[in-house]
């Protein structure tokens, strides 16, 4: 079995917010091997992009991180001060986010921003720095690579500054990279594009891989094992073919039925619906986040803590205290 | 064949831009001669990506702004010369982002209510009558009437700006993406909705969408377009079939369904950029195009129709080059 990069058990956030205390992620338990993709998949406010920056140690100040288990290749990161996990951001872990126009900084040229982790984190001189930059735009098939390093990031097209975040990303050659949503924001013959060449490097630098994503598409394009999170918990999960072809949890069903596939939903006929809004997360929830919106939904499924169960195969997961044998046709509210 | 609602002859649209500080200023073809018509009751759909004009031409559809050439027919009459209140009257749009396009300022009773204020004479108790049912078809609750925009979910809002669409019963709606900020749960529910109101009312839609699992499922004709020209047009089974413009075929290719048995797919398109400013000659889909061919650097290929579908591109065109020489043989 490859190596684990990263191994999180029971991590939770808080954060105080007027009205009380907001629970947005919950006893999240995970891990991600070298040269697998994890993906997280959920809907906005599930707690998976929250996640993401309490692995990264970038949450607002006044949110509380808790976590048994938070461990880089066994190193554990819980208790690290911000001076030391500042040298293993962008070096050792590193993260791609959304929308490349907003994270790369305006002001500065794509050479300079190339250059910054390295500058942090190595000790190579300013020629050494500026041979690494050119060679890794080459690699994420940026043409011209040498001109670029003068441009800004308004010079550059949404696909190319995407290839420049990745470019960053991985300069520093890290163990694990986090994706938050890296293709949304692109246009869908360019994502296409970009999934390729962050299935490619990942492979060639041997990096765990989470992805943070709402398309189920993607997801089952790109993953090998999927957490599907809703209301701040892993609700389901389990490899991308037991997601994809056994899905256990009434939200995951849901939300499969829920996309047009063309060829397979009949056009003209009904989606699939989930209706209900999410829960707010604010203050203690007893039993099933989803039971409000769950047409199967029983008086057990409101009591106490539902624990995550085995499902179909090994390492299938899923919270849920009904049998997966129960049909799951949700009907479309008229 | 239904009567033709909107029509387009020979649209163009140009804007001048910047060309940067101390250079001239640059014109951007957004939209560069696009022929397209809508019948009464149909659902077409408008696909591209980001820079192919598929937002201008929503805009000179629907008045906002006027064509640098060409003419916009509503019901056979010209837009140009019709009245800004009775256009608007017989086309409403409903806008991606339901958090920007609704005034956070007003009530939910009275931002529905405006289109009939303005367009009609009705008293202030039929408005609220008419409101009301609005808000009952498009499944709002009655009770947030008086609630404002940032009370509602983003689905709520969404709803709202149906219920302010449909209000004055319109020839035609367009949506520019109406379910691009919505969560996937949420999404199918406005598609459904908007699929029963258009079966209900026999509606006319045009949807624009850059997600071709969404048109497929709502619309029943689909025009690609591609830096500012309808490039393929044709029935939504045809094209999803066997698209015949390579560009189709590599948007249609894109489209990542749910099957973890299938990987990333390849679309065979270079890194090129789409570029407005900059648009190539020939062909403009040349520098991407997998099966460009070389005259398609040079030769700009015409509108060809092909049974019930129109397709912009010389691999389909008759080959100009060879008829010399067949009549030489012949």
């Amino acid at each position: 079995m490859a190596e684990q990069v990263l191994e999180v058990e029971g991590l939770s956030v808080d954060i105080p917010v007027t009205g009380g205390m907001l629970h947005p992620v919950q006893e999240v338990s995970l891990t991600v091997a070298r040269g697998e993709t994890l993906a997280i998949v959920g809907e906005s406010g599930c707690g998976k992009s929250l996640t993401s920056l309490s692995l990264m140690g970038l949450l607002p100040s006044r949110a509380e991180r808790r976590a048994r288990r938070l461990s880089l290749l066994g190193e554990e990161l819980a208790g690290k001060s911000e001076r030391a996990m500042s040298d293993i951001r962008g070096n050792r872990m590193s993260m791609i986010f959304q929308e490349p126009m907003t994270s790369l900084n305006p002001a500065y040229t794509i050479g300079d921003q190339l250059a910054e982790p390295l500058e942090r984190h190595t000790r190579l001189s300013r020629r050494e720095v500026r041979e690494r930059a050119v060679e890794m735009l080459e690699r994420v098939g940026i043409t011209a690579a040498a001109s670029r390093l003068g441009q800004y990031p308004h010079q550059l097209s949404g696909g190319l500054r995407q290839r420049v975040m990745i470019a960053m990303a991985l300069i520093c050659n890290p163990d694990l990279l986090i994706a938050d949503e890296p293709t949304t924001a692109l246009d869908v013959t360019i994502q296409a594009q970009i999934l390729h060449l962050m299935a490619e490097l990942q492979r060639e630098f041997h990096a765990g891989m989470i992805l943070i994503t709402h398309d189920l598409g993607v997801v089952a394009r790109v993953a090998d094992r999927v957490a599907v999170m809703y209301a701040g918990q892993i609700v389901e999960t389990g490899t991308a073919a037991q997601i994809y072809g056994a899905p256990s949890h009434p939200y995951t069903r849901g939300l499969l039925s829920c996309i047009p596939i063309p060829g397979r939903s009949r056009p003209g006929e009904h989606l699939g619906a989930i209706p209900g809004v999410v829960p707010s997360l604010i203050g203690r929830m007893e039993g099933c986040h989803f039971a409000d919106r769950c047409a199967l939904v029983e008086p057990r499924c409101r009591k106490g803590d539902i624990a995550l169960r085995d499902g179909s195969g090994s390492g299938h997961r899923y919270r849920c205290v009904l049998d997966p044998e129960t049909p799951a046709t949700q009907e479309a509210p008229a | 064949m239904s009567e033709t609602v909107l029509e387009a002859r020979g649209v163009r649209r140009s804007f001048s831009v910047s060309g940067g500080f101390m250079k001239p200023r640059r014109a951007l073809h957004a939209v560069r001669g696009v022929d397209f018509t809508i019948r009464r009751g149909e659902v077409v759909g408008l696909v591209g990506e980001s820079g192919c004009g598929k937002s201008t031409l929503a805009k000179l559809l629907l008045g906002l702004m006027p064509p640098s050439e060409g003419e916009i027919l509503l019901e056979g009459a010209p837009i140009s010369g019709q009245d800004r209140l009775e256009t608007a009257r017989r086309i409403q749009p409903i806008f991606q982002d339901p958090y920007s396009s609704l005034n956070p300022r007003k009530s939910i009773g009275t931002i529905i209510g405006l289109p009939l204020r303005v367009q009609t004479d009705l008293g202030g108790a039929e408005i609220a009558r008419r409101v009301t049912e609005t808000m009952d078809l498009v499944g709002l609750p009655a009770r947030v009437v008086d609630s404002y925009p940032n009370q509602l979910s983003g689905g709520q809002r969404q709803r709202v700006a149906i219920a302010r669409a449909l209000i004055n019963r319109p020839s035609i709606i367009i949506c520019d993406e109406p379910t691009s900020a919505l969560d996937v749960s949420v999404q199918s529910q406005i598609l459904n909705l908007l699929q029963d109101l258009q079966r209900e009312f026999g509606l006319t839609y045009l949807l624009i969408s850059h997600d071709l699992s969404v048109v497929e499922h709502m619309a029943s004709r689909v025009a690609v377009m591609y830096l500012g020209r309808i490039v393929e047009e044709r029935p939504t089974a045809g094209l999803f079939a066997e698209a015949r413009h390579p560009y189709a075929r590599a948007l249609l290719d894109s489209v990542l369904t749910p099957d973890p048995s299938l990987g990333i797919p390849d679309t065979h398109l270079g890194a090129a950029f789409p570029n407005p400013l900059e648009i190539p000659a020939g062909c403009s889909f040349h520098p991407r195009c997998p099966k460009a061919m070389p005259r398609c650097c040079t030769v700009a290929p015409d509108p060809l129709r092909i049974g019930d579908g129109m397709v912009e591109c010389l691999l389909h065109a008759p080959d100009q080059h060879d008829e010399p020489e067949e009549e030489t043989t012949r």
